[in-house]
């Protein structure tokens, strides 16, 4: 497969995943919003644009937080590259290069997609009361989109990228949530109390769809419990463990190996993937879990830099030729 | 429910596709026209309103150069098909089977022994002074020798009723892909006509594309890629879709890479040596080391590549010389110095302002001519006399005198018209005719073409350019 193609795979993945991210997170905000005290507007959406690492892009945008501001920031400003106009925008640009190597049925769907934030931009949904339908819409279509390339599309080099993009996006997601969202409620030992403490504790696993599934595994709402389902659960397709083992799957079926590295990409992951299988959460707790996630997500990056360095750049070549610039 | 009813259409002036002089649905147009009583209008309108979105959902969309980054547009496909009888096509595709061939046999000549210059059959400073013309290819053999693999020839349809080639394309012609989709569109459209017509089918296309690709090349299988400047290009969607398919690589000038004369892609798992390049940049672009030292849309020593008979381009870089308009008013001689034979399809009448009689008649004349560029096409660098201003015709005397090797001139033809879906009504709109032409070891034409069509009231630019839409052309079995 071509290396530009390869990596036009992986960044479509990437955007759609974090366009759905993004509307999850607003979505569940604002549920979330409506329980908070009214007048404590910034409380209710400063962390939301905190936790997509936005913050500063935000602040320098707007003198305060507000939220149709917050809305038209993280859904359709043009001048954040992440909102999920943008993400949006971006995936379909990616869709439109490698046209040849996805299916008629994908490109419909982001397509569709497009055209829809789009139209939705024009409507300026951000000043509605209740903008709550946009982001469920986006989020079906993003969900979608993965049904359809699982439905239809060959899974061979092609959709192993982007299963990678995808997952390295998703495992991102999770971490950030999770980083900015425990420090806010700054967890007591014991048991999740209060009824507020319910609904915060509640909205930060639904912002990663986890509230179902936590509740099968484990019943009660404990911080201790939620940081180690969200980062260490083998089993839950959110976790941050469980993203990392997709992403080695995948780079073994491209490489064609078993086992054992066969590339810097293989080795970064597999061993960022093995200090997860073997820490539990009492280690994370010991280091702290802030430093936990962002040592964490510093290696996430190298392993998305080894991938970039094995696949997609043209180094290897002895032409003098153009990288690729997103 | 209105009724459509055609009491105040015009067949005056001109030949119309439909309807004859009197009023009365042509014969191989009487089962549509039943079918359009039936629908009525408000149906009617209601296709052609899914056809809109139907290529918004595809993907059917383009760039205009002139539009900022980002404004796509749709290719407006009016969904009245152009219809033409089973006898009319084979006339034509026996017409345009002679026409390539002798034109491929005059650029194999022009790059090797030049014997039709040499015979004075044509000007040797007219062909050897084109901008089309390349030096770099004299002496080289394409293999099969064939320089031409994918031509559309514009065709059109005069007062007389008699088709006449306007132009020829033998520089990657766009639009078969719209020839294609369209005719998937129609099919949703009027599916209980395609059941009685017996319309031919286009879809075999794609396979003969294939087919003609890998009988340039001995290898087996054939690493083919589609060169593409990109997805900014107005035409970038067909380029995806005769990649997607053909099963094609679609690469752009930066995926590939020239080691030892041989061409490779950049792949994740290290280089792929590819044999046949269907590219679809222009020849000055493809290769900064040879042609335009700026071009960022080809790859240094993929020309030396070719020479060495180690990549195919197709077309081969060179052919657009047969496709200069000024060559244009030679062809039939060229049909007939070639192949001792009359040229099937007349061309229409054209003056060559470097010849000093054609000259001094199309300056005198301007206000009743259309004027060319040789070397520009899209409907650029044009003047349709009687419909330009003292200022427009003035401008062009100018330039004409400046550099009467850059231009000739047309007399204004009235193209035929076919009933299109206006506003509120249906009227009658010019159209043209380009059917593709493909040229390996053997030539198909696919029974079909692109028809493109004027969408402005009486306009005769049917460019998408230049506010040009499409139509489905149906030919009929006999």
């Amino acid at each position: 497969m071509l290396s530009r193609v390869a990596h036009t795979i992986y960044w479509m993945n990437r955007y759609i995943e974090r366009a759905e991210n993004y509307a999850r997170f607003m979505e569940v905000n604002f549920n979330l919003s409506l329980e908070l005290h009214p007048n404590a507007t910034e409380e209710r959406w400063q962390p939301l644009v905190v936790t997509t690492g936005d913050w500063p892009l935000y602040d320098s945008l707007y003198d305060h937080v507000e939220k149709s501001k917050v809305i038209n920031f993280l859904g359709f400003n043009r001048e954040n590259p992440n909102s999920i106009y943008n993400c949006v925008r971006a995936a379909r640009e990616n869709a439109r290069a490698i046209r040849p190597e996805i299916t008629m049925e994908v490109w419909e769907q982001i397509n569709h997609l497009y055209y829809m934030v789009q139209e939705e931009a024009e409507n300026k949904i951000w000043e509605l009361e209740d903008p709550r339908n946009f982001f469920l819409e986006v989020k079906k279509s993003c969900q979608l989109v993965y049904g359809i390339v699982e439905a239809t599309i060959s899974k061979s080099e092609g959709w192993h990228f982007g299963k990678i993009g995808q997952l390295i996006e998703r495992a991102d997601k999770t971490s950030r949530v999770l980083d900015v969202k425990y420090h806010m409620l700054l967890p007591k030992s014991g048991p999740v109390g209060s009824p507020f403490d319910l609904t915060q504790w509640s909205s930060l696993l639904k912002s990663v769809s986890a509230f179902d599934m936590y509740r099968k595994k484990n019943g009660k709402l404990t911080p201790h419990d939620i940081s180690d389902f969200l980062i260490f659960d083998k089993a839950f397709p959110r976790s941050i463990l469980s993203c990392l083992i997709g992403v080695e799957k995948s780079l073994y079926s491209i490489s064609g190996r078993g086992e054992g590295f066969s590339n810097t990409a293989e080795k970064e992951l597999g061993r960022l993937k093995s200090q997860l299988e073997y820490a539990d959460i009492n280690d994370v707790f010991d280091k702290g879990l802030h430093e936990y996630l962002d040592d964490l997500q510093k290696k996430l990056n190298t392993v998305s830099d080894k991938i970039f360095e094995t696949f997609f750049t043209t180094d290897k070549v002895p032409n003098e030729k153009k990288t690729f610039s997103y | 429910m209105p009724r459509i009813d055609f009491d105040k259409y015009e067949t005056i002036g001109f030949h119309d596709e439909m309807f004859d002089n009197s009023g009365n649905a042509r014969a191989h147009y009487e089962l549509f026209q039943a079918r359009l009583q039936e629908i009525g209008w408000s149906k009617l309108n209601f296709l052609q309103h899914s056809t809109d979105r139907a290529q918004l959902s595809m993907g059917m969309t383009f760039n205009v150069y002139s539009d900022n980054q980002g404004v796509e547009r749709i290719l407006h496909l009016d969904i009245i098909p152009r219809i033409i009888t089973g006898e009319d096509w084979d006339l034509l595709e026996k017409g345009l089977s002679q026409r390539i061939t002798a034109l491929n046999m005059f650029v194999n000549d022009i790059y090797n022994e030049q014997k039709i210059l040499k015979d004075r059959v044509l000007p040797k400073e007219l062909i050897l002074s084109s901008p089309t013309y390349l030096k770099q290819c004299v002496g080289f053999t394409p293999p099969e020798q064939v320089w031409c693999h994918i031509s559309g020839s514009d065709l059109i349809r005069g007062g007389d009723g008699q088709f006449y080639v306007l132009e020829d394309n033998l520089r990657c012609p766009s639009g078969v892909s719209y020839m294609l989709e369209n005719r998937e569109i129609l099919k949703r459209t009027f599916p209980e006509l395609f059941e009685c017509l017996k319309v031919r089918p286009v879809h075999q296309y794609v396979h003969n594309l294939r087919d003609m690709l890998e009988s340039l090349t001995p290898a087996s299988p054939a690493s083919i890629a589609i060169l593409t400047p990109g997805t900014y290009n107005s035409a970038y969607f067909e380029h995806a879709y005769l990649a997607q398919q053909i099963g094609a690589e679609l690469v752009e000038g930066r995926d590939l890479v020239v080691k030892d004369d041989f061409v490779y892609m950049i792949t994740t798992k290290g280089l792929k040596k590819i044999d046949v390049i269907y590219r679809r940049v222009d020849d000055e672009f493809i290769d900064p080391s040879v042609f335009r030292k700026d071009s960022l849309l080809g790859t240094a020593g993929l020309f030396n590549a070719y020479r060495k008979g180690n990549v195919v381009l197709v077309n081969a870089p060179g052919a657009g010389v047969a496709d200069d308009k000024a060559v244009y008013a030679y062809i039939p001689k060229i049909i007939k110095y070639y192949l001792d034979e009359e040229a099937l399809i007349p061309n229409v009448k054209t003056y060559i302002c470097a010849e000093h009689d054609d000259l001094s008649y199309v300056l005198e004349n301007i206000d009743k001519l259309v004027v060319k560029q040789t070397d520009a096409s899209g409907g650029y660098g044009m003047l349709v006399g009687p419909k330009s201003t003292k200022e427009e015709q003035k401008e062009f005397v100018v330039k004409i005198k400046t550099s009467p090797r850059n231009y000739i001139a047309q007399p204004m033809i009235n193209l035929s018209r076919v009933p299109t879906l206006s506003e509120d009504c249906i009227e009658g709109r010019h159209v043209d005719l380009r059917p593709y032409i493909l040229y390996g070891k053997e030539m198909t034409i696919v029974p079909g073409a692109l028809t493109r069509v004027a969408l402005k009231k009486g306009s005769i630019v049917v460019n998408s350019s230049q506010g040009g839409g499409s139509k489905d052309t149906w030919v009929l079995d006999n």
